[in-house]
């Protein structure tokens, strides 16, 4: 074993680590803690990135002394390290941006407590992509609910209160549900290891044996970390988590929180379970329902509102309905621009969310449509930075969203069928309204002013202004270097198997 | 908007939309915690209004205002009935079919202790026949919880480090220290605790001097013992943790002060979880790297045996008391 080949166990203990330093420390040490460690963990994850590229397959990591179905493993494969530079990379930002909001919007007290959150939300998110082992997802599963729901009320204001209450509700029900998919899988075949449970699964499926409790059990993972994800019928929660939090937690919250639980979904669906029960058991189908029906509500509730944060936050709807339909489809190409879809969309929601609270900065702590006039002007980094991630996510090419739309009809159209015909449908119309709502917003940044308005006295902020650059840097990179990201998503995905 | 006399066309809305047309309740809902509530519903809005001395606006809110009127007739009468009742009706039918639906899975699973169910495999098999011999604990649970699987307990540990953690970020009402004057919340939280909370009841502090030393002392020993019987850190702590808390319901802050305040729990939360990340980080490199870790197991049965499961016990005991006790003061006045 090679010295690299230690980086996914690096990167969970220096998380988990410095989240329990954090705890000692005074806010502005924590801060810097925080933003050090998604640095070091990027950098850390990137080099094992470079030589998963050349070793060619996955290998797995014990975790002590004992192997596989006895003692805890971690995997890794060039998908997880992929994602994990990204979603390290998002961190960093998303805590530099929104740094100075941090002392604005919570008792300074207790600034260092925040960051402790975010540490264990990045640990949590590395044990999610590394793990191989269905309690131990479990384990961070809970980490995540408890520490995402912190986040959103670290703001302390009524609305975020209820919010929290909200999410804390729908979430521990999805927490519930996937405990029970996991205690029935464990019941069905004695192990807790991803291998071990799909050979199992494979050998029962074949014997017709439990055929009903493993369609429950897709269809408890499939619910209980949709609703989670925040997928169409159980968004309910995003709006008020999303819109009212400080921008760091939301861009944590809608780009990493949320897309660990649907990495996880992926890799129950697609290794513990296996892609050919899945398939034949009619869950995909729902989940393309629910992802078609997503794309298109999501985006019309976006229209409807009035306050620049709920709009961005109801576009993660339809977003999370563009992932869930091409995981509907059901076919590898489906799951390729899925997975893409999610990390374009990590990349472009937390640029949003940081830019979003910039330029409401800019207009007087409004976040109005009609005061947000010209405030592309006054805060020049958050007026590119909020125009770039929009138009990704509306899919003007080079940048993300144009490749993953490209990569989403191409797989529909191999899938062929009707679910070719409802995918394209759907692509084209929320398309539409993505551009009604995005580019209105953008045309508006760079309005004059309404008569009257009082333009706030300019802020310097370097650091959030280097943040911002560093998103749109992030955006355009995802998208001109779409080629590597899809290789290593196929390949990750073939050494899956 | 809904004009009464004039109704504006689809296009019209869509240039008003466009132009940043909002509703003028937005942003009234949301009001900082600090600020006092408004005296009655809607008087805010018209100073508001009054304010920007925009009569436009002034008739836009009193239509808005007529038209919420005109929904909340309906919804807190006929509506409020019909939804209602409609609501109970549909949640009993999905809860109904929820039921059915698990119970007819739990039917399918395989039936409960049967000696060739799927899970008594080479899993437990391993655990039971080489637990003492590759773990040196007598208490296959410890064994498999801080041994085998220590990452997973690991996480367990952190999980109440979270929960004392949003606690405090959601509850705590700040330390002042002696130059610094306490808040109104503060005194405030200090004169409910004073009134709501026995003080000096003579049968509580008699029970307390017989129980509290024995309750502490079993919950160390059920800590201590957590590789060679039933128990271990989590059990332990809890009764420790326990004990702690009738202290402090017998004798009052004052007293448990002297040994126990936020800077104890800090410090006491940090150096457990960071003993146990510390000894776990070597055997997981250790392992993963298979190098010999070097750790003597002792011989099975002695107080001083099994590796690290002793002082990882004592460390989760540690966590699992300074949380309980987090958690019960900071719920009783925000702090300890």
């Amino acid at each position: 074993m090679q010295f690299v080949q230690n980086v996914p166990f690096f990167s969970i203990m220096l998380c988990m680590v410095s989240g329990i330093f954090s705890a000692m420390l005074p806010g502005r040490a924590a801060k810097w803690v925080t933003a050090g460690l998604a640095a070091v963990v990027a950098a850390l994850n990137l080099w094992l990135t470079i030589f998963m590229w050349g070793y060619g397959e996955s290998y797995v990591y014990w975790m002590g002394h004992f192997p596989a179905p006895w003692g805890n493993e971690l995997r890794a494969g060039v998908l997880e390290s992929t994602l994990a530079v990204v979603f390290s990379l998002i961190m960093l930002l998303s805590v530099l941006g929104g740094m100075r909001k941090l002392n604005e919007q919570v008792d300074h007290k207790k600034v260092n407590i925040v960051c402790v959150m975010l540490d264990l939300v990045l640990a949590a998110m590395m044990s999610m992509l590394y793990t191989n082992d269905l309690f131990t997802a479990y384990v961070f599963i809970e980490i995540m609910t408890l520490t995402a729901c912190a986040l959103i009320m670290s703001r302390q204001n009524g609305r975020t209160m209820v919010s929290a209450m909200r999410y804390m509700i729908m979430s521990l029900l999805g927490s519930g549900l996937t405990l029970i998919a996991i205690t029935i899988t464990y019941n069905l075949t004695g192990h807790l290891l991803m291998e071990n449970i799909h050979d199992s699964l494979v050998e029962l499926s074949a014997s017709g044996e439990y055929a009903t409790p493993i369609t429950v059990i897709m269809g408890l993972f499939f619910v209980g970390l949709g609703i989670k994800s925040a997928l169409y019928p159980f968004h309910t929660w995003l709006p008020d988590a999303y819109g009212y939090s400080t921008p760091t937690s939301s861009a944590v919250l809608s780009s990493i929180v949320s897309k660990a639980y649907i990495f996880l979904l992926i890799k129950i669906f697609y290794r513990v379970i296996g892609m050919g029960l899945v398939t034949s058991s009619h869950v995909m189908d729902l989940m393309f329902v629910f992802g078609v029906a997503g794309m298109i509500i999501g985006s019309v509730n976006a229209i409807f509102s009035h306050d620049l944060r709920r709009m961005v936050a109801f576009s993660s709807v339809a977003q999370i309905g563009y992932i869930y339909a091409g995981l509907g489809l059901g076919t590898g190409m489906g799951f390729v621009a899925a997975i893409y879809h999610m990390l374009m969309h990590a990349c472009a929601k937390s640029a949003l969310f940081v830019s979003s609270s910039g330029l409401a900065d800019a207009s007087g702590n409004s976040k109005r449509f009609s005061d947000l006039r010209g405030a592309g002007f006054r805060n020049p980094a958050a007026g590119v930075c909020f125009s770039v991630a929009a138009m990704s996510l509306v899919g003007i090419p080079v940048l993300g969203g144009f490749i993953s739309k490209l990569y989403l009809s191409n797989a529909a159209l191999y899938r062929g069928g009707i679910h070719m015909w409802v995918l394209l449908a759907a692509l084209a119309v929320s398309t539409l309204l993505n551009v009604l709502y995005f580019m209105k917003t953008v045309i508006t940044l760079y309005r004059p002013p309404r008569e009257g308005f009082q333009a706030p006295a300019p802020e310097r902020s370097p650091l959030s202004g280097a943040a911002m650059w560093g998103f749109v840097a992030l955006n355009l990179l995802v998208g001109l270097m779409a080629q590597p990201i899809v290789t290593a998503i196929t390949n990750g995905l073939m050494m899956f198997e | 908007m809904t004009g009464n006399d004039s109704r504006p066309s689809l296009w019209e809305r869509f240039v008003n939309w466009e132009a940043g047309d909002e509703s003028v309740l937005d942003g009234e809902i949301e009001q900082s915690m600090d600020q006092a509530a408004p005296q009655e519903p809607g008087g805010e809005l018209y100073a508001h209004a009054e304010k920007r001395a925009d009569e436009q606006r002034t008739r836009l809110v009193e239509e808005e205002r007529t038209y919420y009127a005109r929904v909340h007739e309906w919804s807190r009468h006929k509506g409020a009935k019909l939804i209602n009742r409609l609501y109970r009706l549909s949640a009993v039918l999905v809860l109904c079919f929820i039921i059915f639906f698990l119970m007819s899975t739990v039917v399918a699973l395989p039936p409960f202790g049967e000696a060739d169910n799927p899970y008594n495999n080479e899993v437990s098999q391993r655990y039971i026949e080489k637990g003492i011999e590759e773990t040196g604990a007598i208490n296959f649970v410890a064994g498999m919880i801080l041994d085998y699987r220590a990452f997973d307990t690991f996480g367990e540990s952190t999980v109440l480090f979270v929960a004392a953690c949003s606690v405090l970020l959601l509850l705590k009402l700040g330390d002042h220290g002696p130059d610094e004057k306490p808040t109104a919340a503060m005194l405030e939280a200090e004169w409910d605790d004073r009134h709501h909370e026995p003080k000096n009841d003579a049968i509580l502090q008699l029970a307390a001097k017989v129980l509290v030393p024995v309750i502490l002392l079993y919950g160390m020993y059920i800590v201590l013992n957590g590789h060679l019987s039933p128990g271990g850190g989590f059990s332990g702590g809890a009764v420790m943790g326990a004990g702690l808390i009738l202290y402090l319901n017998a004798f009052g802050f004052q007293k448990t002060e002297r040994f126990f305040t936020y800077r104890t729990f800090r410090w006491i939360t940090f150096l457990a979880l960071m003993t146990y990340a510390g000894l776990k980080s070597y055997s997981f490199y250790t392992g993963a790297n298979h190098i010999e870790s070097g750790i003597p197991l002792g011989t099975p049965g002695a107080i001083l045996s099994s590796g690290f499961i002793l002082p990882l016990n004592i460390c989760v005991g540690l966590i699992v008391m300074c949380t309980m006790y987090a958690f019960y003061t900071l719920f009783r006045k925000g702090g300890m």
